[in-house]
């Protein structure tokens, strides 16, 4: 199996398995898996040390095609497989690859924690808003009335936001981008990579089968460069195809406007600069989602804090002074007797 | 004093009392009277003043239910002597009741003749009321057939405290102290561990400590000077004769089996990661392990269940020793992650100390229901290894051998205790680290041919390949895997062979461990009584009980559920009888009738309490007399 040589740079194909792809062709995974080969390749990644966790689900597949370890566990529960990995070698470069089913509806819980303390892992989220491996229902992010075989007259559930979600159970790192932006996805994926703690990056991916062109509407040609703002810390939030639309903070309301620069008085001093480290602006940013503005996609949000592997690091060091693992001692400490 | 003075004290004190062989003693008072923490002072003392014993915490599962109610009671029992002692006792000698409720609940198990210690200055018109008197049971005949010992201990704290100043609620709250201080007199304890204890527990405060130490010297000092029943000057019990030389504690399940695990861990040469999700009765175990980070133990606990069983796994896939603990309703939901692990060929210790069910049932009453669960309790054909400790000293036994056909056999082992066997506290022989038998794991290293499902011929178990290994990178999950290459499978026939390998490979597990053996009793013969776990205490004194009056009957204990030991058939074959006491409707009854087609009988009990004696003897002569 994929013996490499020390000192060998691997290419993006060295970290593809040998086993044939079997998503339905014209996936948005194909794409993705694409952009992680890639990412993999460039931030110079091992084989070796490299462990995909999945849960269940079309994305759930994703460890079987690349040539690192892998591990495909239970539908929803990948982020405590990925958090027992680390436990048990910190060292491992984790990434948990998850759709909306797997990691908003069954997984809910175990991302919010998984979030909350802040492992090291990459966690990607793809989320075609639907359920694609079971045929085709609606899923925790489809919209209103979707029309799907378990909501035949139209789902009358709200969609729940991935990012907010992130965000809200204390995500230091939450990106976001689209299957097929294969120019921004391994930029993201690398900064992901960087970050320490878990980076959370929600990947609009279209089924083909089951709900295609859901995401028409901000990623077709005609319409992307108008209905996407793709964002840069540091930089003003400009989009449009002209790049003269802007985001514009209104006060009175807490709200982001879109406006263009030029019109009605407005200058580039108008429009807001994304700081990645402002919460705030992630969240306004993420719950962009009426048609008078764009989608954001980018990184929403990065201000790293203590890692969950940093916390047992430092459990660890404080004992080490202590008589080291030794038992007998242990099991002699307190109230003990002879008997002759 | 001078020292032979001091002597001829003592001797002339232990010539007035009664001499008795051993004594079963129950504290009970109020969930918020400190009758745990007085039972297990008590314990020290005792194990300190060379006794052999046994103990039994039985308490409610609320934390703080209302004062004075019923059903509030927490109650401690100690069974203490020279001879071999090896359950908490039947019917008691001693009660203590620290207020109406408590008497209410508990007398009607104090032997006609024993003594009941009341603190008067609880039986007020409410607390009798609250615990169901319509008339006080101090002034009627209700208490005719014992020894009454009426104090007024509340007054007779506060009294003793009056010096230091406390609050009237502080001060009351030394009450299970002064109690404790005069059942120490009782029996001639010691009352230094205890005064040790109070320092080291109450460090940053002087005043309660010196104030519980005033109240236990009160107490003491009253059994000294006052003899409350006529004639009766307390009692004197002969040293244990029977105990194997070498250093002793006392130990609860829940330590040993913490112990153990990370004994096992040690002598697999691996780090354990324990994940569990807090969950009466076996949280005492995520505690343990929580204190043991030096020893190589991390602990995590999880957001759930389920969570804590998939991080074991986690663990285990990368390259340390997985464990995750719990209790029935807690291992049913960590059903689905076993069933992976049992696919994925990873080493896994489930613990499960079973509580009384089902649902939440009884959290903090003890039963052994979860027999089932263990063998059966996944979907589709899904075996694994189930063993069961038989007493708080054997978990780190039982918990060693977990470990140890974990990682062997790659296999998830289910490591059944249970609320008493947890909570329960008995002497034990401190082991020698250094006498086990290591067990070292060898992780796969060789690329060449590998597939993560190469087995080894004679266990059938497969190879362990841990991520960060070069040239071993492989993908496993809980789809079918191809039994010569692993990658996914759907082809019919290696299901078929996959299964009958998981299958096989678990039976085999039988071929190494030992041969069962005859605990008591002829090896042949009209009768065997045939028990598993925290019955073991119980069955072996009731059948010693029995061999004593001459009569002839067996005692087979089994530490392995599944597999069973492979002699185990022929054995019980030598029988005409088999008598199967379990606190359940019958589990392991059923198992041995499907798989040996023995009609073996059933002697089943669920109240929350374990067997007693007697009951067991009565029973086994039925037994024995419907043959005639």
């Amino acid at each position: 199996m994929n013996v490499v040589t020390p000192g060998e740079k691997l290419k993006a194909k060295d970290f593809a398995s040998d086993q044939e792809v079997r998503w339905c062709p014209g996936c948005g995974d194909y794409a993705i898996l694409k952009a992680v080969q890639k990412t993999l390749a460039d931030i110079e990644a091992t084989t070796e040390n490299t462990v995909f966790v999945s849960g269940i689900g079309c994305a759930a597949r994703f460890p079987y095609y690349m040539s690192t370890y892998g591990f495909h566990s239970i539908h929803g529960r990948a982020p405590a497989f990925a958090t027992g990995v680390k436990l048990a070698n910190p060292d491992l470069d984790v990434w948990v690859v998850s759709g909306d089913g797997d990691a908003l509806s069954i997984g809910g819980n175990h991302l919010l924690h998984l979030l909350r303390r802040n492992v090291d892992v990459q966690f990607l989220l793809f989320n075609n808003e639907i359920y694609g491996l079971t045929k085709g229902q609606y899923s925790p992010t489809s919209r209103a009335g979707t029309r799907s075989p378990s909501s035949p007259m139209g789902s009358i559930e709200h969609p729940l936001s991935a990012t907010q979600f992130a965000l809200a159970a204390g995500a230091k790192f939450v990106a976001r981008g689209i299957d097929s932006q294969q120019k921004f996805l391994p930029g993201l994926l690398q900064r992901a990579h960087a970050h320490k703690g878990t980076s959370f990056v929600e990947i609009f991916q279209n089924c083909i089968v089951y709900n295609d062109g859901v995401f028409d509407e901000f990623t077709a040609k005609a319409v992307a460069a108008d209905r996407q703002i793709f964002v840069e810390h540091g930089k003003p939030l400009l989009f449009g195809a002209e790049g003269n639309k802007g985001l514009h903070l209104n006060k009175d309301t807490l709200q982001f406007e879109a406006t263009t620069i030029g019109e009605n008085g407005v200058s580039i001093d108008d429009v807001q600069v994304h700081d990645e480290t402002s919460r705030n602006l992630a969240t306004l940013l993420a719950q962009m989602d009426s048609p008078g503005l764009p989608v954001a996609t980018g990184i929403l949000y990065c201000n790293p804090a203590a890692s969950y592997e940093q916390g047992l690091a430092g459990l660890t060091e404080s004992v080490k002074s202590k008589e080291h693992g030794d038992l007998n001692a242990l099991l002699r400490r307190g109230h003990t007797w002879t008997v002759d | 004093m001078t020292p032979s003075t001091a002597l001829k004290k003592d001797q002339d004190e232990d010539a007035n009392r009664q001499h008795i062989d051993s004594a079963v003693v129950r504290f009970a008072g109020d969930s918020g009277d400190g009758m745990q923490v007085t039972g297990g002072q008590f314990t020290l003392a005792t194990a300190l003043a060379g006794k052999n014993l046994a103990t039994f915490p039985d308490f409610p599962a609320e934390i703080r239910a209302p004062a004075g109610t019923t059903f509030g009671v927490s109650s401690f029992q100690i069974n203490f002597g020279s001879p071999t002692i090896k359950t908490s006792g039947d019917d008691f000698d001693v009660l203590v009741a620290m207020n109406p409720a408590a008497l209410r609940v508990e007398i009607k198990d104090l032997k006609v003749g024993g003594i009941v210690i009341i603190d008067t200055g609880s039986f007020s018109e409410r607390n009798l009321r609250k615990a169901g008197f319509e008339t006080n049971p101090l002034d009627s005949a209700y208490l005719g057939r014992y020894r009454v010992i009426k104090l007024d201990i509340s007054q007779l704290t506060l009294d003793a405290v009056k010096h230091l100043g406390l609050s009237n609620k502080e001060a009351l709250r030394c009450k299970n102290f002064w109690t404790l201080g005069y059942v120490f007199w009782m029996f001639a304890h010691s009352r230094k561990t205890t005064s040790d204890w109070l320092h080291t527990k109450f460090a940053k405060r002087p005043d309660i400590v010196e104030a519980n130490i005033a109240a236990m010297n009160a107490g003491h000092a009253l059994g000294e000077t006052s003899e409350v029943i006529d004639g009766f000057q307390g009692y004197t019990i002969p040293d244990a004769l029977d105990i194997e030389p070498g250093l002793y504690r006392t130990v609860t399940g829940g330590e040993s089996l913490s112990w153990g695990l990370t004994a096992g861990a040690q002598m697999a040469g691996l780090k354990m990661v324990f994940c569990s999700y807090p969950i009466t009765p076996a949280s005492p175990i995520l505690h343990t392990l929580s204190t043991m980070i030096e020893h190589d133990v991390v602990t995590f606990q999880a957001e759930d269940e389920i969570a804590a069983a998939c991080a074991a796994i986690g663990a285990s896939y990368g390259g340390a020793l997985g464990v995750t603990s719990s209790s029935g309703p807690g291992v049913a939901l960590k059903g689905e992650a076993i069933g992976l692990a049992i696919s994925t060929e990873l080493p896994l210790v489930i613990v499960n100390t079973q509580r009384a069910g089902p649902s939440t049932g009884l959290p903090t009453k003890t039963e052994q229901s979860d027999l089932f669960q263990s063998v059966y309790g996944r979907n589709a054909d899904s075996p694994l290894v189930v063993i069961a400790a038989r007493s708080p000293a054997d978990c780190f036994d039982a918990a060693i051998e977990a470990v140890r056909l974990a990682t062997k056999y790659m296999t998830p082992v289910i490591l059944l205790s249970d609320g008493y066997i947890g909570n329960a506290a008995e002497p034990w022989l401190i082991p020698d680290i250094n006498d086990l038998t290591p067990f070292p794991v060898e992780f796969h290293k060789e690329p060449d041919g590998f597939h993560p499902y190469i087995r080894d011929e004679k266990t059938l178990s497969r190879v362990w390949a841990v991520p960060g290994t070069p040239g071993l990178e492989h993908r496993i999950g809980g789809i079918e895997k191809h039994y010569d290459s692993g990658h996914i499978s759907y082809d019919p026939d290696n299901h078929q062979k996959m299964t009958n390998t998981r299958a096989q490979k678990i039976l085999g597990v039988a071929k190494d461990i030992p041969e069962q053996t005859i605990e008591a009793g002829p090896d042949k013969g009209t009768l065997c009584v045939v028990g598993w776990g925290s019955t073991y205490g119980p069955i072996s004194r009731a059948i010693s009980n029995l061999q004593g009056q001459g009569t002839q009957v067996s005692h087979v204990h089994l530490r392995h559920i599944w597999p069973l030991p492979t002699n185990l058939g022929e054995l019980l074959g030598n029988f005409e009888k088999i008598l199967v006491p379990e606190m359940n409707t019958g589990q392991l009854v059923t198992l041995l009738r499907s798989e040996y087609l023995f009609d073996a009988k059933g002697l089943n009990k669920v109240s929350g309490q374990p067997f007693k004696i007697h009951e067991l003897e009565v029973a086994i002569q039925a037994e024995l007399e419907a043959n005639k």
